[in-house]
């Protein structure tokens, strides 16, 4: 049986035009049978937090402090013309009014079609998150080598 | 995108299944029936509907 195609993406940045451009990636990727793996570092985090709202989660009081003003899912900022969060709100309209796929609906068929999320060791510690504070898709805890490891032989992208 | 959507609802039909797509003329119309045939699935039909719309038949 032919290998499948590969494509793991590092996914640092925790912007909204960034995540759409990860999950469409992913989501495009697995549809043709790419094994896709996602690999959210960072601010990349904020993606597969649990809660996509603001919540005080984390260890530590200026770990809290850091994931509350960063948010979940839901308050991605806009990596240019943010207009204190309001772009991604006017963004996410123009996208329905012209019947393009939105962020949510991106990150729901890139679980569907099986991309395999993978979320930073190093970054967790930082922000003193636990596997409980991300969504249950995500398959393990990696460290840089390990990805390394599992990414060789296909495409890696940095977003 | 539409072919993220049209594999997604492919995934949960039974095989002999009839699906219906609605797509715009240029790159959907070019790269879906051809993607849909790579994956083993039947173009059963392409037929323009209305305006830049086509429908595409597509058997599970």
């Amino acid at each position: 049986m032919a290998e499948k195609n590969k494509l793991s993406i590092i996914c640092m940045s925790g912007d909204f035009d960034k995540a759409i451009a990860v999950f469409t990636l992913a989501s495009g990727a697995a549809a043709v049978n790419y094994e896709v793996n996602l690999f959210f570092t960072f601010w990349g985090l904020n993606m597969i937090k649990k809660k996509s709202g603001r919540n005080f989660i984390g260890k530590g009081l200026l770990a809290r402090i850091f994931n509350f003003l960063l948010g979940g899912r839901n308050k991605l900022p806009l990596s240019r013309l943010n207009f204190a969060g309001a772009s991604p709100m006017l963004m996410t309209g123009l996208m329905k009014d012209r019947n393009v796929a939105t962020l949510p609906e991106l990150f729901q068929a890139s679980i569907a079609l099986g991309a395999n999320i993978y979320a930073c060791e190093m970054a967790m510690v930082v922000l003193g998150l636990s596997q409980d504070d991300l969504i249950p898709e995500v398959k393990k805890v990696l460290g840089v080598a390990s990805f390394l490891e599992m990414s060789k032989g296909g495409q890696t992208l940095f977003i | 995108m539409t072919f993220v959507k049209t594999k997604l609802q492919l995934s949960k039909m039974e095989p002999g299944d009839i699906l219906e797509i609605l797509l715009t003329a240029g790159e959907p119309l070019e790269n879906v029936p051809r993607s849909i045939v790579e994956h083993g699935f039947q173009v059963l039909e392409v037929t323009p509907v209305k305006d830049n719309i086509h429908k595409v038949v597509v058997k599970s």
